[in-house]
């Protein structure tokens, strides 16, 4: 038998009123996996990582993780939606950046990565400070615990945000569009951090990216999505290198074209 | 208005009120309508803090209670809302009474006056709730917190400081109504005022005094909530992070 898979959607569809955003998904994430969604605006591929952060709810299928449903429980052998302290249990197992950092404004660095552990997890204060002078170490921000967001370039924040969602010691991570609201100069410095987090930690990666260099040699896999469906997916070699449909080269001639 | 200007425009009015107290004319007043300004300061405080509880807990009810409780709070505030303070004192006083439910003066002008303005106060709570940057929230989701955590830790702390000047605002207007009590036996500021007019009609140093009495009280209440207002924004640069 092979390992369950770290993520499965399984025939998930999300609308908006008459608007499809996601039609009848079907995605599997393996254990470790990195996997990096592109694809035109538009095209569902942030509704993907909402949805598996419970941010959206979904209207067809169902979501696993790790071989247990998170959108759905079971009850008398069959599935049906999950309740709230269903989806907490589950959900501790996720974690996200977002584009705008939505970091916590009225608390430090430090702050920021010790509320959710000592809150949600009932983790001592001092382990939790510990952890987090690891997590800030490993981001580059040692020096800024005691800063306020307001106080950090938006490089800095985004890493912080970072180490506030390891954290919590997900097993998987999402990343949603992580660098577009940075200056160009800064978008090295983050996804750096995200290089080092993929390599020192087992992590299973999701991310929805613009940045196809990096989505190119840091994922396992490259999924891009149009129109509410995985058009094309593969090693990136293979989709960068010679993509078969003819709706994946057009973007990725606009995209090139563009950078 | 800064603090500074705010700090000196009290010192001018007790300034005044004290050249004033030198002079027979006005100093034979001083002592009753000082008395009856305690009576207003207690009132307006304790009405306050029932207010804040009033509008917090309502706007609470709400946003995230289940239906009943959601149903209360709504017919709460609209009551309190819809109607004048002057008919829920009256009610209060004089009709409760008729049910066989008897308060005294102090707890009714309390109640009516802090039932009053926490109606408002629960609109102030909610808009600044409503304020908060959705990412907040999501951040918060995605940190696996509860709705009690996030409020408490996260929503409440920021919403805070968007509620202080309204909230100040709602402060002074309680003061004022506290006038009001003179009609239901309270020897408050007001009542003091016509008490003393109507035996001496010594109306101009009468009204002058109660005048820059009441001007020196919300004085107070807006640099306290000026004050904290500062407090509150440091290290709070709204809106920059999110």
């Amino acid at each position: 038998m092979t390992e369950q898979p770290m993520v499965r959607f399984d025939n998930v569809s999300k609308r908006y009123g008459a608007l499809t955003v996601l039609d009848g998904l079907n995605l599997e994430i393996a254990r470790g996996e990195k996997v990096s969604i592109i694809g035109p605006s538009g095209s569902g591929k942030t509704t993907v990582l909402r949805m598996l952060m419970t941010l959206e709810t979904i209207n067809d299928g169902v979501i696993w993780v790790e071989g247990q449903p998170l959108t759905h429980m079971e009850r008398n052998g069959k599935l049906v939606p999950a309740d709230l302290a269903h989806i907490r249990k589950i959900r501790a197992k996720i974690g996200m950046v977002f584009q705008s950092f939505n970091l916590f404004p009225h608390m430090t660095a430090m702050q920021n990565c010790i509320e959710a552990p000592i809150t949600v997890l009932g983790m001592k204060r001092a382990d939790a400070e510990a952890r987090a002078a690891e997590l800030l170490d490993m981001v580059g921000l040692s020096e800024k615990k005691d800063h306020y967001p307001s106080q950090l370039s938006g490089g800095q924040q985004q890493r912080v945000a970072i180490a506030r969602a390891c954290a919590m010691r997900p097993k998987i991570m999402l990343f949603d569009e992580v660098t577009s609201a940075l200056d160009p100069e800064l978008v090295g410095e983050v996804l750096e951090v995200i290089r080092k987090l993929g390599r020192e930690h087992d992590l299973t990666m999701l991310m929805v990216t613009h940045q196809m260099g990096f989505a190119k040699e840091f994922s396992d896999r490259v999924c891009f999505f149009h129109a509410g469906k995985i058009c094309e997916q593969g090693p990136p070699a293979e989709l960068f290198g010679a993509p078969k449909n003819e709706r994946t080269r057009q973007f990725l001639h606009a995209v090139l074209e563009a950078g | 208005m800064g603090i500074r200007t705010l700090v000196t425009l009290l010192i001018v009015a007790l300034g005044v009120i004290a050249a004033l107290a030198t002079q027979e004319a006005y100093s034979l007043f001083l002592p009753g309508l000082l008395q009856g300004a305690v009576l207003t300061i207690e009132i307006a405080i304790l009405g306050s803090l029932l207010a804040i509880v009033m509008g917090v807990l309502a706007a609470l009810a709400r946003m995230y209670g289940p239906a009943p409780l959601r149903w209360l709070a709504t017919v709460y505030v609209e009551i309190f809302r819809g109607t004048s303070a002057l008919v829920q004192l009256f009610w209060l006083f004089f009709v409760l009474p008729q049910f066989g439910v008897t308060l005294n003066a102090f707890l009714v002008a309390v109640l009516a006056l802090g039932l009053n303005v926490g109606a408002y106060g629960s609109e102030v709570v909610r808009g600044a709730i409503q304020s908060v940057a959705r990412g907040q929230w999501e951040a918060c989701t995605a940190l696996n917190m509860s709705r009690p955590q996030m409020l408490r830790r996260i929503i409440l702390p920021q919403a805070f400081v968007a509620m202080i000047p309204p909230w100040g605002n709602l402060f002074i207007e309680l003061l004022k109504s506290t006038a009001l009590v003179s009609l239901i036996t309270l020897s408050d500021l007001a009542f003091k005022a016509q008490q003393m007019n109507q035996n001496t009609f010594k109306t101009i140093p009468i009204f002058t005094l109660v005048l820059l009495m009441y001007l020196a009280m919300s004085l107070v209440v807006t640099i306290g909530m000026r004050l904290l207002e500062r407090r509150a924004s440091l290290g709070l640069a709204r809106g920059k992070a999110a």
